[in-house]
């Protein structure tokens, strides 16, 4: 559904009453209000968590967006700012962090490294993105990305708020949302979904 | 000290010791003395007690595939000041063991547990060997030249893939899990059991539990995800009470992997790569590893590229300084509005930065012989305003809120105490060092660029406690304020690079260490040549990693309160601890 047709009741106000009452729908109040308090968590990973300082600092000032309330705990977050580069080490609290997030949630990959491994894909501790374990909403390229570049992604984001129907969203529909399965540390990283596969791959090379 | 050691330092240093012992490292491009690995520990002791050295700044380890050998390699200096002692053990790859030194240089504790966890040496009598960077029971030694890791393509770059031709295949396809990841044959992640981390628990300090009030100790994890800990560090906490009983600190859950990456990376490559170590002080990083391979190469920096090096890094300084007094406030409980006060000059300085480089933050300003751009008269003029006038202003207002604030004196003084010898003994290096009164910079004590030309002072504290810290810091501001004006005042014309600008450097063969005083403490970065377009091996000797040695022995004791506040005041930046 467009964000048009979600913003807009389908009812005209009769001549008479105009100057008294204004109508809109529940979404767009729904949503106006969502989008104009996104409270992040206050989770820094690398070099991008500095340039997340600066935009909530008086310069570029989050506090316009209603998001400088920032939470350490995820309990009361709505938005996870991946800012920096996800290592194999630090996944599974990223993941398990997602998981305690009461919906509506969102992710915001901030950097390349978050969004793909950036530089450091290549290295031996460093997931090439968080997107393999966490569903992202917004991805913010640049390595850092600019504290312009943050809240243009933030309002990227705002507006992905404003086309979302109350009728749709997950966290009104039946049943408990399923949390995602935090990756173990073994060998190497294992994520649990492809526990088949990788048992599949590794087995030994039969002898020609 | 022996009257023979004021005379000859190193020259007759052979003779000192039974025929046998210790060898100069003759190859081409080595300097230091090779020890015989069973008499390392009386070399070591006979280098602190008798020569003076007493300062361990650095133990590293380089991996010589052909040759079968692993070379551990150790700089030593007095905090007198003065050159290096460079000495090596070398070991047969196979039987990597090597007596532990942590005895005699405490510092040299994550040293060698980073050099077990990457390489697979085995330090002997280490009171504490587990793995440090990486998770117990991670397969293998990243750094040996013979581990490859899973997104592998080639030992060096360029790689073919991508040059000249051009047809890169993405990295995850060439992997059989689609991922950066890779088993042992044979596994079974379903009956795989994970670390419980017992080593870790079990190795921390026990009291004896308080009979009348019947207590119990507790063990506390902060962090990795935790507003206080400057970034994903965590900290296994043991309490009585409030008070702290022992405190381990865990990291590496920021490691990248710089050193893997940086020797399969060209020379130039590497540059960028340094601005993302410590992600603050982005120019002072260029400076030590440009530092570093202008040694090897025998380049002459010409004079106005000198001058701008220095602005940058003193600028750099300046910076970080205010940011970390800012974030010291925060982590004293004034929440967000202390740093907002510091950010402001941040930015200012950063504005500075973006005009001469391009970026922010992430400069990549420094090339080998000078730096990429010159410095326009505007930019010039933009820093003596700055100089002369606004961030002269904003340390009154510092010296006037903060300086004598009863309630920031109070939760400073006398908290996280570290007396000279201990800072010494641990390695500390920077303001941590300097606040415990031990006037150790290595602009004075081996000076590089043009700083054997510039008129500053030193600045020391008397106490080694938090507060000091905060003294040093907002004193080594002024002191920077000071060189950038003599600077600004001398600045020739001239050009700004040696040579013509390359991508590929000629680098011959050997060994260096180039060594800055990085706004918090030491950086080098130790290179090793094979005349290739690579560098052999490529370390980074991090100060606030080595500084968070002293962690503990400052924690002990205090309330649990205070430790975020000394973790504070080491002002350590994740991208350099864990690399």
């Amino acid at each position: 559904m467009s964000p048009e047709g979600l913003s807009k009741p389908e009812y005209q106000v009769p001549q008479e009453m105009q100057n008294q009452v204004a109508l809109t729908t529940l979404d767009r109040l729904y949503n106006w209000s969502r989008k104009n308090s996104v409270w992040p968590m206050m989770f820094g990973l690398a070099c991008c968590a500095i340039e997340m300082i600066a935009a909530a600092a008086s310069r570029y000032d989050l506090a316009r967006f209603g998001m400088e309330v920032m939470r350490p705990s995820p309990r009361q977050s709505d938005v996870m700012l991946v800012s920096g580069t996800v290592t194999k080490k630090m996944i599974p609290q990223i993941v398990r962090l997602y998981n305690q997030m009461p919906e509506p949630k969102y992710v915001i990959a901030m950097g390349a490294c978050a969004t793909s491994g950036g530089p450091f894909k290549e290295g031996y501790n460093v997931v090439a993105g968080v997107d393999k374990f966490i569903p992202v909403d917004v991805y913010i390229p640049g390595c850092p990305p600019t504290p312009q570049a943050l809240l243009h992604g933030l309002m990227t984001l705002q507006k992905k708020i404003e086309g979302q129907s109350l009728k749709e969203v997950s966290w009104y529909q039946k049943g408990p949302g399923e949390p995602i399965p935090v990756p173990v540390l073994g060998p190497d990283l294992i994520d649990m979904r492809k526990a088949a596969v990788i048992r599949e791959n590794s087995q030994p090379v039969a002898d020609a | 000290m022996t009257e023979a050691t004021l005379v000859n330092p190193l020259e007759t240093l052979v003779e000192h010791f039974p025929s046998g012992w210790v060898k100069k490292d003759d190859r081409p491009g080595y300097s230091g003395f090779i020890v015989e690995r069973e008499h390392l520990l009386d070399f070591a002791r006979a280098m602190r007690d008798d020569f003076g050295f007493d300062y361990l700044s650095m133990v590293t380890a380089s991996d010589y595939l052909a040759e079968g050998i692993f070379d551990v390699v150790y700089y030593a200096y007095k905090t007198i000041g003065g050159p290096a002692l460079v000495f090596k053990v070398q070991v047969p790859r196979e039987d990597a063991v090597v007596p532990s030194l942590v005895a005699l240089y405490p510092g040299a504790d994550f040293q060698e547990r980073e050099l077990w966890d990457l390489m697979g040496i085995r330090f002997e009598g280490h009171p504490d060997l587990r793995r440090i960077l990486m998770w117990e029971g991670f397969e293998g030694h990243p750094l040996r030249k013979d581990w490859k890791e899973p997104f592998y393509e080639e030992d060096v770059k360029p790689f073919k893939s991508r040059w000249p031709e051009g047809k890169p295949i993405h990295a995850d396809d060439r992997n059989p899990f689609n991922d950066n990841v890779q088993y042992p044959t044979g596994f079974d992640p379903e009956r795989w059991v994970p670390e419980a981390e017992t080593l870790l628990y079990s190795g921390l300090q026990q009291t004896a539990h308080y009979e009348e009030f019947k207590t119990d100790e507790l063990i506390v994890n902060m962090g990795p995800q935790h507003p206080s800990t400057h970034g994903v560090f965590r900290m296994v906490v043991s309490l009585q009470g409030e008070k702290i009983v022992d405190l381990k600190p865990v990291m590496g859950y920021l490691h990248r992997n710089h050193e893997k990456i940086g020797e399969r990376n060209t020379f130039l490559q590497n540059m960028p790569f340094t601005d993302r170590l410590d992600y603050t002080t982005s120019m002072s990083n260029n400076f030590a590893y440009a530092l570093a391979v202008e040694k090897l190469m025998g380049l002459q920096v010409p004079e106005r590229a000198e001058y701008i090096r220095v602005i940058m890094a003193e600028l750099t300084r300046i910076m970080n300084h205010f940011f970390a007094t800012g974030f010291l406030l925060n982590d004293l409980g004034v929440y967000f509005t202390a740093s907002l006060y510091a950010i402001e000059e941040r930015e200012l300085i950063l504005d500075i930065f973006e005009e001469v480089s391009g970026s922010r933050m992430m400069c990549n300003y420094f090339r080998f012989g000078g730096v990429v751009r010159d410095v326009s008269d505007e930019v010039l003029k933009k820093i003596h305003n700055l100089i002369y006038d606004r961030i002269p202003r904003k340390l009154d207002q510092f010296d006037a809120y903060l300086t004598n604030n009863e309630i920031l004196r109070t939760r400073c003084e006398g908290v996280g105490v570290l007396t000279a010898d201990q800072a010494i003994a641990l390695s500390t290096a920077g303001p941590i060092l300097r606040a415990s009164g031990v006037p150790y910079d290595v602009r004075r004590a081996d000076p590089y660029s043009i700083y054997d030309r510039l008129d500053f002072d030193v600045v020391t504290g008397i106490h080694g406690d938090i507060y000091d810290r905060y003294l040093v810091r907002v004193g080594e501001i002024k002191e920077s304020i000071k060189i950038i004006k003599q600077l600004l005042r001398d600045i020739p014309g001239g050009p700004i690079l040696a040579g013509k600008p390359a991508y590929q450097v000629r680098v011959p063969a050997g060994e260096s260490y180039g060594r800055v005083e990085g706004p918090k403490g030491e950086l080098g970065f130790y290179i090793v040549s094979s005349g290739k377009p690579n560098p052999e091996r490529y370390h980074v000797r991090a100060p606030t990693f080595i500084n968070l040695t002293s962690l503990a022995p400052m924690s002990r004791g205090e309330k649990v309160a205070d430790v975020v506040v000394i973790l504070g005041a080491i002002d350590i930046v994740l991208g350099e601890v864990d690399r």
